[in-house]
């Protein structure tokens, strides 16, 4: 993509000079550390969130209450494995992780544009995550510790359902979350418009930085609102407080899905963008192309952000909103799936012509547009607020999301984690080992979340601890499902082990000539204070 | 399957079953929508269906694309790459077919969400109330009928009554028997070929009011009330099962709902016997006989 006309900005004039390991590690200012601690966070909030999903497929495999010592118990693990893999986990590693270790050196700039609020940024997620551990351990309602209500925390459940102080943990840690996002946001809004190399302009910037760029919009526009509306349930949940949600004091429980989802909407693109970006120059590199289309890809990235704010209450379909309302968001809703279509097409035809070579995350790039374009089109079949009314609220809307997110961002973070490896460790993974994984993953998610479909349409609704038998079936193919994945799961971590044990030394560029972003011009890893001379995009370059 | 299933039945409870020609409930290892017993299912149906084939229409264009571009130009094939990044031609069309393919799907889909949410002129209403954990059902234009509860029944309850019930030839057995998780002690009873109009509302937390085979889901808001309608066809007669679709607690899961839809005269008749059915007689058999191990267990339709 750009031709870096560099003179010494290798070795010996980059300062490499590292604090020692606790400064280093806990005083971090250094984008680098710190997204190498997002991923590391990411990885262990993974970790903790897959047992949860685990332990629940275990339940489910067959009817009867046997793994379990109580409903509510099941409730917390629900409701804590959607709440851990959505904040502690995927966004972490997506803009926390990749945002912050890429985004500075794709613009080429030498850090982040505020350092120590970066700091702050991640800082503040341990400090959440702890909240909402100890919230299993504090009693929620008289049933038991722990918070049952469901990840969207819809009152009365969260308010006079939920008395205990389990629930006041998880609003404290989602604040501080939720701030933690705010201001990495902001950092990265700083970052792109401000800190570009010369020549980089907006429309040469690599689609992941617009990627994080959009992404960084939503959060900083959604996340206010998430906020607001967790105070509204902290200030209802007072004895003699306020009631915002309670209709005994002039309140209405709505109101709180509405909030909710005005974040919650938006959320579902932050979690996908960053793999959208993630993808775009995977697919470019293994083709050995530029990206088609490139300024349809950038923009259909805003369309979707922009109308992502607008389309809401599909999530409600149920709540016994006006027709006419629902016909709105039935029609909005359904726009979104052309500025989608834009992207999965442009990357088809990224690979067209190509000279296309199946490394790791190339597989994983493929397996994403493969299960995103599944995922995509049962949110066009519930989109139909018609049919909707069959399907809301039952296994068929777990099977959909779970498409798009537990194979669309997870697959993107896969995607770039095998893709940056080597750039940000040093070390080549063994091929083996990382295939034995992807392999795995793919057929065990598949086997996972497919039967689901057929579940949710013959009408097996959400966070049941126990279904009449005639449900047996798919649900213990389903489980059968999380064990392949927890095989997968296995592999990446003995590749992992593996790779630093055996210190295969990457190069700089280690995928080639389709690699063009700056990152292939450092060294792996790059060294502690890059860019000190910025690189400068030569003013022919075009996309 | 079902076939085999419905045949089994109504050869071991025979001609009592006449009047329950039709019931839905999940199928086993069912993979399909439940089969409709209302026109707004049967609309819903279609549309699912003319959906269903667009969107594997797509998924199928898009496997077969990138099938075809992974063995066309793999690097074996194909080692020199092109440059081409623009086809501003291929660009609208992947824009503007989208939008068609949409156009045509927002048409029906339209019409049903209208016929689904626009209430008709009905000719009697019922009132849902969600409690944790149960449902009560009142019929307001009907002053002769008692609100009653409808509560889940325990496995070895249902065990109980479905035997009861088929030992005492009771026409008003279902032919699936009283399935656990789906069966209950006191079903709402309807009419057949009647339009109704459902209020649904909750006295705590949120619950949803599903009947699958019926094309209904709504919400129970405290401090709302909610409306939606069904009219189950000619000859569908039948008990139908759904689930609680809306997470209200710990036993969100056990809070199903059972609706018996018989002919208008039967509806008559029951009305006359003060809403009084065999399933009570079954429920009290079985309190009775566990009188002392439960002392004063539940609260049941019969002692309401």
């Amino acid at each position: 993509m750009v031709a870096i006309p560099h003179g010494d900005d290798h070795g010996g004039a980059y300062g490499d000079d590292k604090p020692g390991f606790f400064a280093r590690w806990f005083y971090s200012t250094n984008h680098k550390d710190i997204g190498t601690l997002y991923l590391i966070f990411g990885i262990i909030s993974g970790l903790i969130g897959g047992y949860l999903s685990f332990m629940m497929r275990m339940e489910l495999a067959a009817p009867g209450i046997s793994v379990f010592n109580s409903e509510h118990e099941y409730l917390v693990f629900a409701s804590m494995h959607g709440l851990i893999m959505i904040f502690f986990m995927v966004m972490p590693a997506l803009i926390g992780g990749f945002g912050n270790w890429f985004v500075p050196i794709m613009i080429g700039a030498p850090d982040m544009a505020f350092p120590r609020m970066n700091n702050l940024s991640f800082w503040l997620l341990p400090t959440a995550l702890i909240c909402l551990l100890i919230s299993f351990f504090v009693p929620g309602d008289a049933s038991g510790n722990g918070f049952g209500g469901g990840w969207v925390m819809y009152p009365p459940l969260s308010t006079s359902g939920s008395p205990g102080p389990a629930f006041d943990f998880i609003i404290i840690g989602l604040l501080a979350a939720g701030f933690s996002s705010i201001f990495g946001a902001i950092n990265f809004i700083t970052t792109i418009l401000n800190m570009r190399a010369p020549g980089m302009t907006m429309h040469k910037m690599p689609l992941f930085a617009w990627a994080v760029l959009v992404t960084a919009f939503l959060l900083l526009l959604a996340l206010p609102v998430l906020a607001a509306s967790l105070f509204m349930l902290f200030t209802d949940r007072i004895d003699g407080g306020t009631g915002f949600f309670d209709p005994a004091m002039g309140g209405d429980p709505e109101m709180f899905q509405h909030l909710f989802w005005f974040f919650g909407h938006p959320e579902v693109y932050i979690m996908i963008l960053p793999a959208f970006g993630i993808v775009s120059h995977v697919v470019s590199t293994f083709s050995k192309k530029p990206v088609f289309g490139y300024l349809g890809m950038a923009y259909a990235m805003v369309a979707i952000g922009v109308v992502g704010f607008v389309v809401w209450a599909h999530h409600m379909y149920t709540v016994g909103m006006d027709v006419d309302l629902k016909a709105y968001f039935l029609a909005a809703t359904l726009v979104i799936a052309v500025p989608t279509g834009v992207k999965i097409f442009s990357w088809l035809a990224t690979m067209w012509g190509g000279s296309i070579t199946f490394s790791i995350p190339m597989q994983w790039a493929l397996a994403f547009i493969f299960l995103f374009v599944i995922g995509g089109v049962t949110g066009v079949m519930l989109a139909n607020a018609g049919v909707d009314v069959a399907l809301h609220d039952t296994y068929y809307v777990v099977a959909h999301f779970h498409y798009v997110l537990s194979m669309g961002a997870v697959f993107g973070i896969f995607c770039g984690f095998y893709y940056w490896f080597g750039k940000m460790s040093g070390y080549l993974y063994n091929k083996w080992l990382a295939g034995a994984h992807f392999w795995l993953f793919f057929i065990g998610v598949n086997v996972i979340f497919f039967p689901q479909h057929f579940l949710g349409l013959n009408g097996m609704p959400r966070r049941y601890i126990d279904y009449p038998e005639e449900f047996a079936l798919w649900n213990h193919v389903s489980s059968a499902g999380a064990l392949i994945t927890l095989a997968g799961v296995f592999f990446f971590f003995v590749m992992l082990i593996e790779a630093f044990v055996r210190r295969r030394p990457a190069g700089d560029n280690y995928w080639g000539e389709g690699a063009t972003t700056l990152e292939w011009t450092l060294p792996s890893p790059p060294p502690f204070h890059i860019f000190n001379t910025l690189p400068r995009i030569e003013e022919s370059d075009e996309h | 399957m079902r076939l085999k299933r419905l045949i089994l039945a109504s050869s071991a409870t025979f001609i009592a079953m006449s009047s329950t020609a039709f019931a839905a409930k999940p199928t086993e290892g069912g993979y399909w929508l439940q089969e409709a017993a209302t026109p707004v299912m049967e609309d819903l149906h279609w549309l699912h269906n003319f959906v269903f084939i667009i969107i594997v229409a797509i998924t199928l264009f898009v496997m077969v694309l990138m099938g075809y571009i992974m063995f066309r130009f793999s690097a074996k094939r194909n080692p020199v790459p092109s440059k081409t990044t623009h086809h501003v031609g291929l660009e609208v069309a992947w824009t503007i077919v989208p939008v068609i393919i949409l156009l045509v799907m927002v048409v029906p889909s339209m019409r049903l969400l209208y016929f689904q949410d626009a209430l008709p002129e009905t000719e009697m209403t019922i009132k849902a109330t969600g409690n944790t954990w149960n449902w009560e059902y009142s019929y307001p234009d009907n002053e002769d009928i008692e609100a009653f509860i409808s509560n889940p029944l325990e496995k070895d309850e249902a065990k109980f009554i479905e035997t009861y019930l088929k030992d005492n030839n009771v026409a008003e057995a279902s032919e699936f028997g009283e399935p656990y998780l789906l069966a209950t002690d006191a079903p709402l009873v309807v009419p057949v070929d009647t339009k109704i109009k459902v209020l649904i509302t909750s006295s705590n937390n949120l619950h949803s009011f599903s009947m699958p085979a019926f094309g209904i889901k709504m919400d129970a808001v405290p401090g709302r009330i909610n409306e939606t309608w069904f009219q189950v066809l000619p000859g569908k007669e039948g008990t139908y099962y759904g689930q609680c679709s809306e997470i209200c607690g710990v036993k969100h899961y056990k809070m199903p709902i059972e609706i018996r839809v018989v002919s208008k005269a039967e509806f008559a008749e029951w009305v006359a016997n003060g809403a009084a059915s065999h399933k009570d007689e079954a429920v009290q058999a079985f309190n009775d006989k566990n009188k002392t191990a439960k002392l004063g267990g539940g609260v049941t339709a019969a002692q309401k």
